[in-house]
């Protein structure tokens, strides 16, 4: 495919692996052998098992139709939201955990924004049987206290990270260092298509079961596909299969904050420059002297100041348009979908739903949004504003 | 890179590498703190340009980091701030690519000849980038790169590491993030392997080294050692710098 990684880690100018020599020998690893573990029969056969007997795959493709009669169009929601653990990133951690058994692992480390790549690791590891630790900010782990709980419950240890903005890009580094200092007997499972090569590869193809699933579950291509964007994981999940119809159009929708002309925003894209951050060439938010700059999002799985190197070419080669919506949009997209259609999202994918105020529709549009994730998580930050 | 090669020729033992942050513990205490590590006999500085996000660092020189960010530290004080360094004692900037890359890595490079800096060690810049890209603009500003090596790298990449150097190779006593175990004794087998390599570029050895004792046992088996993560914290805790810069130094050279 055409916008495949080549085989130096890269996405025309984005990727690689920006590691220091002690990450080597694991990123070695997991790189020389992650496609073979991937493609072999036994593998898929016991993933797919378990996506569509533990996760509930495949998930459902929904008509929204007070939702699509509102817009006067036609919009489809792929019901990630009712997978197991109530997001996609389950569909991620159940292929890595398995890929880190082959690898004789015993110890898996993660890291958090929202807290349901959190859950979703612990989940796997329940599972599996394996030892689990997430790291997560310490801000997060405030505002998304209910995975906090779910997680221990399902015998993870929780680490609290204080350093930085205490949010998810300090929860990585806090994963890499860790990582560092234990090689043998830890896999980490990066939870976006971030990080060092073969990462983003890995979670893609991980990911990619969202969108093989809605091509066969719709009647011709869409017109549209929508999705948020925190680090791109649920987005080229449901972009993938749909990368080289190029009548498809693919919008990815980052969290605007604030706003992108305040100073407390997440949209890398609009606001970012050429750089690397958590060991990939990508765009990011940096000060003039190369220092990330501290992100702000009302949602914790958006609140990072990068973005996948895959989504940084799609974004230059204008595969794909990249948008934003403020706090406050996203927070009307999600009462508007709770009304209409008595679905609860999660704050990330109400950015995704945001989007729709800013298009104009064709009566025959087909267009899909990417439900993410659930809402149950963010019940605190839905009722302190209705009240 | 002149000034770091004839040390490098003329001290073939016990070379000490000190590293401090620059920024740290107050904006401009750069200077002061290289002058009195070099009045005190120390070989040469490894000076770190802070980052918002330095992976390979353990807690206190990311704290180290903060601080000096806070500080309002930035790349051109830096290049200032070096300019008022004793010229005799070589300098060896060490940070994380990306700093680098938004600086602009030929302007980086160039501002770094200027100074007087010998050589750099960025540990995220990859291999086969530096050869590729990088590599000649290392050389047209006579910087040298400096790579890391550890206990599990294997020996066709050592010789290829041996290949890239110019001038000494680092040797990190163990695999892990910096300051993170204290004490190097687990590292011996590892060290004394070290010099039957037969590689072409010497080798000091930094991380973890803490008391003169681990530094006397690095300097049975390399040529020199690095300490960092005790130099910073001994700053944390002495008010005058230039003493706080002696004392630790007669410290670690005790043994
Ligand atoms: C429901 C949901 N959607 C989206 C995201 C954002 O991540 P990504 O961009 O990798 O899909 C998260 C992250 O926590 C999430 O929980």
């Amino acid at each position: 495919m055409k916008y495949d990684v080549n085989e130096q880690g890269f996405y025309g100018d984005f990727g690689g692996a920006f590691i220091p020599e002690m990450l080597y020998p694991n990123i070695q690893e997991l790189k020389s052998s992650y496609r073979e573990i991937l493609n072999d029969d036994a593998f898929k056969k016991e993933l797919s098992g378990l996506l569509e007997n533990y996760v509930g795959r495949p998930t459902p493709l929904y008509f929204a139709k007070r939702l699509s009669e509102h817009y006067g169009t036609n919009i489809y929601l792929k019901r990630e939201d009712l997978c197991h653990t109530g997001a996609h990133k389950i569909n991620n951690t159940l292929g890595q955990v398995l890929l880190a058994q082959r690898l004789n692992k015993s110890r898996i480390i993660a890291e958090t924004g929202a807290g349901q790549h959190g859950v979703a690791t612990a989940t796997a590891c329940a599972l599996m049987g394996l030892e689990c630790i997430v790291y997560m900010g310490a801000k997060d782990i405030e505002r998304q206290a209910p995975n906090v709980s779910r997680m221990k419950m399902l015998g993870a240890e929780v680490r609290p990270v204080h350093s930085g903005s205490k949010t998810l890009k300090d929860a990585t580094n806090e994963a890499i260092r860790d990582w560092i200092n234990n090689q043998d007997d830890t896999h980490y499972i990066i939870g976006s298509v971030v990080g060092p090569d073969p990462y983003p590869d890995l979670v893609t193809r991980l990911q990619a079961i969202i969108s093989e699933e809605i091509k066969k579950q719709m009647d011709g291509l869409p017109t549209h596909v929508i999705a948020c964007v925190g680090g791109g994981s649920n987005a080229i999940g449901a972009f993938y299969h749909f990368l080289e119809d190029e009548t498809v159009k693919l919008i990815g929708v980052e969290a605007g904050g604030l706003g992108v002309k305040t100073d407390k925003s997440a949209a890398t894209l609009a606001l970012g420059s050429r750089g690397v951050l958590h060991a990939s060439m990508s765009y990011l938010m940096q000060t003039s002297d190369g220092q990330v700059i501290e992100p702000h999002s009302i949602s914790a799985g958006l609140d990072y100041p990068g973005i996948g190197p895959l989504h940084a070419h799609l974004h230059d080669c204008k595969r794909v348009l990249y948008s934003n919506v403020t706090d406050h949009e996203a927070l009307e997209a999600a009462n508007r979908l709770m009304q209409l259609e008595g679905i609860i999202p999660a704050l990330e994918t109400s950015h995704a739903l945001a989007y729709l105020e800013k298009m104009t529709f064709n009566p025959t549009d087909k267009i899909v949004i990417n439900l993410s994730g659930r809402g149950d998580k963010d019940m605190s930050t839905y009722i302190n504003l209705a009240t | 890179m002149q000034t770091l090669k004839r040390v490098l020729e003329t001290k073939k033992e016990g070379l000490l590498n000190i590293y401090c942050t620059a920024g740290y513990p107050e904006l401009n205490d750069l200077p002061t703190i290289v002058n009195a590590l070099h009045d005190a006999g120390v070989d040469m500085v490894e000076i770190g340009i802070p980052y918002s996000d330095p992976i390979a660092d353990g807690e206190t020189i990311q704290q180290s980091n903060a601080v000096a960010l806070k500080n309002g530290i930035t790349i051109d004080l830096i290049f200032e701030q070096l300019e008022k360094c004793n010229k005799d004692i070589p300098k060896i900037v060490m940070t994380y690519f990306n700093p680098v890359f938004k600086y602009g890595l030929e302007h980086f490079c160039e501002q770094c000849q200027k100074v007087g800096v010998d050589g750099l060690i960025i540990p995220d810049l990859p291999l086969d980038l530096y050869q590729s890209m990088y590599e000649k603009l290392f050389k047209k500003y006579r910087l040298s790169s400096i790579f890391l090596i550890t206990p599990q790298t294997s020996t066709e990449r050592l010789k290829y590491i041996d290949e890239l150097s110019s001038t000494f190779i680092y040797a990190v006593s163990s695999s892990s993030t910096t300051g993170k175990i204290s004490g190097i004794n687990t590292s011996d087998r590892y060290l004394s392997g070290l010099k039957d390599l037969g590689l072409k570029h010497p080798i000091l050895v930094g991380f973890n080294i803490s008391t003169s004792k681990d530094l006397a046992l690095v300097n049975q088996h390399a040529q020199g050692g690095i300490i960092g993560s005790a130099f910073i914290k001994h700053l944390r805790e002495n008010r005058s710098l230039e003493e706080a810069c002696h004392t630790f130094v007669r410290q670690m050279l005790k043994d």
